[in-house]
This record gives C-alpha cells, sequence and structure tokens, in this order.
C-alpha cells in the first residue's frame, strides 16, 4: 500500500502516532547516547585533541599508526588475550565439571547452586577488596596457606608474571556461577530417554558423555563462548581496582584500561578513540571468526 | 549401590568447593570484627582476637558511605523504572503495532547490540559535558535507558500475547494505549520482573560510566566511592571489610530470597542465545 493511501486511514494514522509515542524516548536517547558517540568515536580517532583547546587537529591515521608501533597499546592488547585465553578455557571447565555434577539429581540442588551463583550478584569492588587481602605479599591467606603447604610466598600482584593470573583466578571464582547455571539448564534439556538408549546399548559414562551430552550441550556452550570472549575484552573493574597502575610492568594493563588512561589520565582524546576503534573492530572480527566456526561445529537437533 | 556411592563422592565434591567457593565472603563478614591489630598478625588469625564493633561507624565517619549508597540506590531504582518504561514502550511499539518502516527500524536497534559501550565511552562523556549533566543524577541515569537488549526481550515477550486479546480490546473499544497498560503489562509482568531485576542489578555495580563523570565525592556512587576507599586506604582491611559487608549483604540477601526469579531469568536470556 502506498504511503499516501496508508496515511489516508484513520485508523493507520492513530497507529503511527502511537507508534512515534512510544519510540520517542528510546530514539532520542538513542540518537543521542548510541548513534552519534558512534558516528563521534570514529571522528575523533582521525583528530588530535587533548578535552581543553578548542580546537581538534584533523591527523588522519597517525593515532592508529602510532597505536599499531606502541609498545604499551601492543601489551594492553597481548594482556587482553592472556586474560581472555586463561579466564575463558578454566571458566568453561569448571563451570561444565560443577553443572554436570549438579544434573545428576542430588538433593539440595537449590541450595548449592545458590552458593555458587552468589559471588556473580556481588559487587566487583567489594570483592576486589577481600581479594587484594588474600593476595597481600606479608599479610594475606593465601601466601599463609603456599607456606603451610612448603612453597615460598608469591608476590601475586607484585609480580610482573603473576598479576594477570590472579585476576584471572578472582575473575574465574566470581563469574564461575553463572556459566553453571546456564550449562545446568542444557543439560536438564537433554532428554533422559538418549541416555537410556545409550544404556541399552551398553555405552560407559565417558562415551555417553562424549556422543550425547557433549553434542547436545553444544549450542549453549557456543553461546557461552560467545558470550565470554566479547566480555573478556570489556574487562576493566578488577583491573582498575586492584591495579590502578596497571600491574608491574603493566602486566594487567588490558585494552579499555588503556582507553581509559588515555583519555582520562593522558587527555590524549585522539589516540583513545583510534584504541577505542580498535577494540570495536577486534570484537566484530572475533564474533565474526566465531560465528563461521560455530556455524559448522554446532550441533542443531 | 555403586549409585549410592558415586552420589556420596559427588556431594563431597560439592560441598567442598562450595565451602570454598563462599568461603571469601564468612571471611569478608568475620573480619570486619577485626582491629587491626588483627590484621597485620602473622599467622594471620581466622577470628579476632578481640571481636571489634566499630568498624562499621568508623567508615560511616571515614567517608560519606552513607550519602554513596543513597546516591546509588536513587540512581539505580530511577534508572531501572525509567528504563523499563522506555523498554515497555519500544517493545509494545514493534510488536504489537504496524508502521511503515518497522522493521528496518528494529534493525536498527539491533545493530547497536554489535557497538561495545566501553568503545563510545568518550564521545558519551563528551556530550553528557556538554548538557552540563557532570557530576548529576540525570547524567548517570538518562544514558542507560536505552537498552536493546530489554526491548528485545520483552518485544519476544509480548508477541505471545494472542491476537484475540487485543481484538477484544478493540472491539470493547479500548486504545493502543489503554491495551497496554491495562491487558499487555499486568501479562507481562514476569518478563517484565526479570528485565527490572537485571537493569537493577548491572546499574547498581555500573563502575566504569560513574567513574568517569562524577568527581564530587558526594555524587559518587557506592562502587566509585568503595574503589577510592580501597585505593587511599589501602592498608587498612579491616574497614575495607566492613565496608565490603555493607555494600555486599544487601545484595546477597536479595539474592536468596529471589533466587528462584533470578536462575529462571538467567537460564531465559542464556538458552535463548
Amino acid at each position: 500500500m502506498g504511503l499516501k493511501k496508508y496515511f489516508s486511514k484513520k485508523a493507520n494514522r492513530n497507529e503511527f502516532y502511537t507508534a512515534l509515542i512510544c519510540l520517542f524516548p528510546s530514539l532520542v536517547i538513542g540518537m543521542t547516547f548510541v548513534i552519534i558517540p558512534i558516528i563521534m568515536v570514529v571522528y575523533l580517532s582521525f583528530t588530535k585533541w587533548d578535552l581543553i583547546s578548542e580546537t581538534k587537529k584533523f591527523i588522519g591515521l597517525a593515532n592508529y599508526i602510532y597505536l599499531l608501533k606502541n609498545p604499551k597499546f601492543l601489551k594492553s592488547v597481548a594482556n587482553t588475550f592472556y586474560f581472555a585465553a586463561v579466564q575463558i578455557p578454566l571458566d568453561l571447565v569448571f563451570s561444565l565439571f560443577f553443572a554436570f555434577l549438579l544434573d545428576k539429581k542430588i538433593r539440595g540442588l537449590r541450595f548449592f547452586r545458590a552458593i555458587y551463583f552468589a559471588p556473580v550478584v556481588t559487587s566487583m569492588v567489594a570483592v576486589s577488596a577481600i581479594w587484594l587481602w588474600f593476595y597481600d605479599p606479608q599479610f594475606g591467606l593465601f601466601n599463609y596457606i603456599l607456606k603451610q603447604i612448603g612453597l615460598s610466598p608469591l608476590k601475586w600482584l607484585y609480580d610482573p608474571h603473576l598479576a594477570m593470573l590472579s585476576i584471572v583466578i578472582m575473575s574465574v571464582w566470581k563469574g564461575l556461577g553463572y556459566n553453571i547455571v546456564i550449562f545446568l539448564a542444557g543439560l536438564q534439556n537433554i532428554p533422559e530417554s538418549y541416555y537410556e538408549a545409550a544404556d541399552i546399548d551398553g555405552a560407559n559414562n565417558w562415551e555417553k558423555f562424549k556422543h550425547i551430552t557433549l553434542p547436545l550441550l553444544s549450542p549453549v556452550t557456543y553461546f557461552i563462548i560467545l558470550i565470554s570472549v566479547i566480555n573478556s575484552f570489556k574487562v576493566f573493574t578488577q583491573i582498575s581496582v586492584m591495579t590502578p597502575r596497571g600491574g608491574p610492568l603493566y602486566s594487567t594493563g588490558v585494552i579499555v584500561f588503556y582507553i581509559y588512561q588515555q583519555a582520562f589520565e593522558g587527555y590524549k582524546i585522539g589516540r583513545a578513540s583510534a584504541a577505542a576503534m580498535i577494540l570495536f573492530l577486534g570484537v566484530l572480527a572475533i564474533t565474526f571468526v566465531q560465528r563461521r566456526i560455530g556455524e559448522k561445529r554446532v550441533h542443531y537437533t | 549401590m555403586k549409585e549410592n556411592s558415586s552420589k556420596f563422592y559427588i556431594y563431597i565434591i560439592l560441598i567442598f568447593f562450595g565451602v570454598l567457593m563462599f568461603f571469601p565472603f564468612v571471611w569478608m563478614f568475620i573480619s570486619s570484627f577485626k582491629g587491626i591489630s588483627d590484621i597485620y598478625t602473622y599467622p594471620p588469625r581466622i577470628f579476632p582476637k578481640k571481636w571489634i564493633f566499630t568498624n562499621y561507624k568508623e567508615v560511616l565517619n571515614m567517608i560519606p558511605f552513607l550519602r554513596y549508597y543513597i546516591n546509588s540506590i536513587f540512581v539505580a531504582t530511577s534508572s531501572t523504572f525509567l528504563q523499563v518504561l522506555v523498554s515497555v514502550l519500544a517493545a509494545f511499539a514493534f510488536s504489537r503495532l504496524q508502521f511503515p518502516g518497522k522493521n528496518i527500524l528494529f534493525m536498527m536497534y539491533l545493530g547497536t547490540l554489535i557497538m561495545p559501550l566501553q568503545v563510545t565511552l568518550i564521545p558519551k562523556f563528551l556530550i553528557v559535558a556538554n548538557l552540563k549533566w557532570l557530576d548529576s543524577y540525570q547524567g548517570l541515569i538518562v544514558p542507560v535507558l536505552f537498552n536493546t537488549f530489554s526491548i528485545f526481550f520483552l518485544r519476544q515477550f509480548f508477541s505471545t500475547i494472542p491476537k484475540e486479546l487485543e481484538d477484544a480490546a478493540k472491539i470493547d473499544g479500548c486504545g493502543h494505549f489503554t491495551f497496554l497498560f491495562k491487558i499487555v503489562i499486568p501479562l507481562s509482568k514476569p518478563a517484565i520482573g526479570t528485565i527490572a531485576l537485571f537493569s537493577f542489578l548491572m546499574e547498581w555495580r555500573s563502575y566504569i560510566w560513574p567513574l568517569i563523570i562524577i568527581n564530587k565525592d558526594e555524587m559518587r556512587t557506592l562502587p566509585i566511592g568503595l574503589k577510592y576507599l580501597i585505593s587511599e586506604g589501602g592498608g587498612e582491611y579491616h574497614l575495607l571489610m566492613a565496608a565490603a559487608v555493607m555494600t555486599i549483604a544487601p545484595v546477597l540477601i536479595i539474592f536468596f530470597l529471589s533466587e528462584k526469579q533470578f536462575i529462571k531469568g538467567i537460564t531465559l536470556t542464556g538458552l535463548k542465545g
């Protein structure tokens, strides 16, 4: 139906105005705080600006070239990858393990699930305070435990080789419950009859896991990995609270932390925006790659 | 009996790790009653030598903790309420109304999902600064009211409301808004509740945005206030633990009370993917 004809009917006009009213708030806010900022960050990434000067200097790709050669930025990228590469597998393995156990028709399922999920709902900042103390090289609990079992104490957050791992461990503890809940739901969705049929065929536990559980769980696993990867690129809070300077030898400075420092501590708006654009493109690329791989490997019934 | 023995081992493992998982909270709580001598002591003590009850008061005196709390409550509640409102309206339009360009517009809304908010922090900051909304409640609340996920989730739910109800309402002379407020919303209470819960939690724990736009101490939200307490009062773990308890305890209590709703919501959002 042509637009003119459409608007000639009163009912249609009414519906249109209603829709307009309904969409108005989200449109305005979305334009102002999502669309326009996207355009702005692209533009700013081609400028040199210190937030205070009247003029922004257009410098083309200079920011990008600088970043791709800059050791600190490259370290931040490496740190982010390290975080993702350690945190995600640890999280996946443990959460699947616990979900698997919880799926075994045990009593007190709700209770256990709530306990494992509890860290997820708590404040990252508050939790960081506790773990900062655990990791304290002199008075922290962890070094005490190490000494008790005959190992030497570690410098944890002060050790360039350990700082990021310490953050990862805390992050895994904090986020585990979330994936446990999702895996558990996925496991509970697998019909009992499949396992019964396998039992009749004489399959052992490992075979059942490999040929029934894992394939039928693959959509859920795929979803979790996708979300986890994207989230790991956005990590910031615990870095900012536990290692406000980016850790020893900048070993915990992740990309978002780098962007934050450049923009709000260094006032290098152009450079920070370029870094943000690189982050965006990276997330986009990885998502794209993952979807490609995922489409092939995920088993849908 | 093999069944029983393997179940036994499962319980052992679950209990063991359950204790480990929850231990940091127990430590936090007990340590909030320690004095400074219990902190700087070796070997570390689990229980305080002498239970001190003044840490909480001391934290409240040192920093405007109560003010941070009120700020957080106000900001989180307002943004949740308003975000739900904005999302419900948009979801209603996309699911129950017909208008030209609907599909394209919806695609555009969905398109915003690819943009992580960490990427647009700088321009958002500039816009908020230009609006003179730095160090303000509006600066904290308004930018987060656009939540594509909430709109998408509610739209899915609204779509399941049978057309017959809508037709019946029309016959009775109900306009669109009456239909929305008198029928759609009451029927969607679980979905709206889930969205509200998640929004509230996200806003309550929002960190990088308040960090960027708030400078005045009295406008700080709880996470930010706590962060500065940690970075400036680093060594006083007993006080930090008291502050941590005040931050975490309400959330944990609410969680344990509404655990079913929570888990249901997570599974819904998780499995939809």
